[in-house]
């Protein structure tokens, strides 16, 4: 884009702070359109759960201008700030809380290729910036001065700093099933049809999933986790002392928030953009077969993406209409005595799984191979490339280097690294490359 | 010069706020304030990394400081916020002290700086043209899995030495970062065990002889 603005004679500082302001405008645009469908949704499906009718008017049909009316209700509101609270933070605290949601969408890939910024750590840069909206949480609780504020804070402290630990665990099993944490790569090594998808890989990656959701669920504060701002409870949690636009920030960020959340666990265990059916490249839609009909094929793709993102969303949404609220021990006790200990095992499970039966658990039966052998066959799509005399001589941590699954990288890496090793192993220093001491 | 460099210019602001907000660490007097701003100059950190194209380095940065310091914050504020530790008050003495360390950690790290050859601009890559070239195809590969290396790094198998195999002493020195990383795994686990035990919630043998029912317990 801004190589067009350049080409009409734009200056070149303009032409690149344009195109960068549009980008940031797009994604702006996707998070709070994300935020306003994700509360008219809540208040639609939560009226359908309670046998209403829900907004019905506003818009016309279906009430769906519920959305902007509510915000310009909220703006009009006054803005009020206790005189106990600290003022600075008070007014920074929604800032962070929305900024952090807003960063992760950076990073979030809607189809093959369609993201804003391509991460090679995508997984882990996601998990770093989600986990920073608490920090808005914790310092509006704080500031506001409150006794309510301050209780829901420290809840909302325990609670997620305790999830991130199965969160970044469910994360990290599907980083060891693909060897990537580029989100790109891992959606589209989840093409074709639906059991192509990690949730359907083996059965641990079943397990994974759902306590994924869990974890989810809870690091996005919503019911039956929804401590931090225990209505009945708290008065209103961290959000007490809040009101107006401030209030409308740290809403914007809680159901942003669950987009991305939705959306992470559709890219690691649902396929990402690739739907059920890969309607795409059945009608050759593919990058493969042109621009414009790429195009089209990741215009599906995203819709494929979204379509989940909000499916998620709604169950979340349903989770929170059904299920009473917990207690705080036993948010604590859910994180610590179940969903650490299941997903560690189910960890070991899925190593082990990749390592005996990596081609699934068809293939191991039709086709018994040799133990490391069949480690190895899933990565090599060329098996001449490889040095299998000189592997087989090198030292155990290079054959768990083999195990990751993304042939390519492992294959690039390989040749690269090929004639060192090859010599190395000639010279007969038997392939000592973990001698630290040297 | 008629484009702008938007590198430079992102790393001096970004350089900038980690600065200012590193200083105003030092200067605001209220603790919770303070975790603030470190926070920020922490992150403005990350954000250099990022700008360096060390991704995984700069989410680690986010992850372990940003957070780090976000319980540290919890905790400065449970621990002290009665006491008289709120707003600090520093002595003269200890102006004076923290000065000197910290000017002497500056000027190391200035001797330091200056002193790379890879960082001191173009003259380095005028010495040889093959080699800066063989750099930058170095600097291509490191994008495109710059984790992935980490990771073989972390195993044991240092990608980047692999392919020197002109030179054997190079060759010794490809065992990688396994041992370390070894030995922290372990004493992470050490730590976590220690603080489950000091955590763990302690039985109390009760006084046979005291039957009335304590006031305390509900």
């Amino acid at each position: 884009m801004a190589e067009l603005l350049i080409s009409i004679s734009t200056p070149d500082w303009l032409a690149h702070t344009i195109a960068a302001l549009v980008q940031c405008g797009l994604l702006l645009a996707i998070a709070l359109c994300s935020a306003a469908v994700g509360i008219w949704l809540e208040r639609k499906v939560s009226a359908r759960i309670q046998d209403r009718l829900g907004p019905t008017r506003v818009g016309g049909r279906f009430g769906w201008l519920q959305p902007p009316a509510d915000g310009l209700k909220l703006i009009c509101k006054e803005d009020i700030i206790p005189t106990a609270a600290d003022h600075i933070l008070f007014r920074i605290a929604p800032y962070i809380c929305f900024c952090a949601t807003f960063c992760v969408f950076l990073a979030l890939p809607f189809a093959n290729g369609w993201v804003a910024v391509e991460l090679n750590a995508g997984a882990f840069f996601l998990l770093a910036v989600a986990g920073l909206e608490i920090f808005g949480v914790i310092l509006g609780g704080y500031a506001s001065g409150s006794k309510w504020s301050l209780y829901g804070a420290m809840r909302e402290a325990a609670q997620v700093v305790s999830y991130e630990i199965p969160l970044g665990l469910c994360v990290v099993v599907v980083v060891i099933l693909t060897g990537t944490m580029n989100l790109v790569e891992i959606g589209n090594q989840q093409a074709g049809w639906f059991f192509n998808w990690h949730i359907f890989h083996d059965p641990f990656t079943f397990v994974v999933f759902w306590v994924y959701v869990t974890c989810a669920v809870a690091s996005s504060n919503r019911a039956p986790f929804d401590l931090p701002e225990a209505e009945s409870e708290l008065v209103a949690g961290f959000l007490t002392e809040y009101s107006g636009f401030r209030w409308v920030f740290f809403f914007m960020g809680e159901y942003a928030s669950m987009f991305v959340v939705s959306g992470l666990g559709a890219l690691l265990f649902l396929g990402g953009w690739n739907g059920p059916i890969p309607i795409a490249s059945l009608l050759g839609l593919t990058p493969d077969d042109g621009d414009v009909f790429g195009w089209i094929g990741n215009l599906l793709g995203m819709c494929n993406f979204i379509a989940k993102a909000f499916a998620g969303m709604t169950f979340m949404i349903w989770l929170r209409w059904t299920l009473p609220r917990l207690r705080i021990d036993q948010v604590i006790t859910t994180c610590l005595k179940y969903c650490v200990p299941i997903v560690s095992a189910m960890l070991a499970g899925v190593m082990l799984w990749s390592f005996f039966l990596p081609g699934g658990l068809i293939a191991a039966l039709t086709r018994p191979a040799s133990f490391p052998r069949s480690a190895w066959e899933r990565t090599d799509s060329k098996p001449d490339s490889f040095p299998r005399s000189a592997w087989e001589r090198t030292d155990s941590t290079l054959r768990v280097d083999g195990m990751r699954d993304n042939g390519r990288v492992q294959e690039e890496a390989w040749r690269r690294s090929l004639p060192a090793v090859r010599s190395h192993a000639e010279r007969g220093n038997e392939g000592d490359f973990q001698e630290e001491s040297r | 010069m008629d484009t702008i460099n938007w590198h430079s210019c992102f790393f001096l602001l970004l350089a900038a706020i980690a600065c200012g907000f590193a200083v105003a660490v030092v200067v605001v007097g209220d603790i919770v304030r303070m975790a603030c701003c470190l926070v920020v100059s922490l992150a403005a950190v990350a954000g250099l990394f990022f700008l360096a194209g060390a991704e995984f380095l700069g989410a680690a940065q986010l992850m372990v400081y940003v957070g780090g310091t976000m319980v540290l914050l919890i905790f400065g504020v449970m621990l002290t916020a009665r006491g008289p530790l709120v707003s600090m008050k520093i002595g003269g003495g200890q102006w004076v002290l923290a000065l000197v360390i910290g000017v002497a950690l500056f000027a190391v790290l200035l001797q330091a700086a200056t002193s790379t050859s890879a960082w001191n601009g173009p003259k380095a890559n005028d010495q040889a043209a093959v080699p800066a070239a063989a750099k930058q195809d170095d600097g291509a590969a490191a994008e495109q899995d710059a984790a992935g290396q980490l990771g073989l790094g972390l195993l044991g198998v240092r990608e980047d030495r692999l392919h020197r195999q002109d030179k054997p002493v190079l060759l010794g020195g490809m065992s990688g970062y396994l041992l370390a990383f070894e030995i922290i795994s372990v004493h992470l686990v050490v730590v976590l065990v220690g603080a489950a035990y000091l955590a763990r919630a302690r039985r109390r043998i009760r006084n046979p002889e005291s039957r009335a029912p304590n006031p305390e317990s509900p």
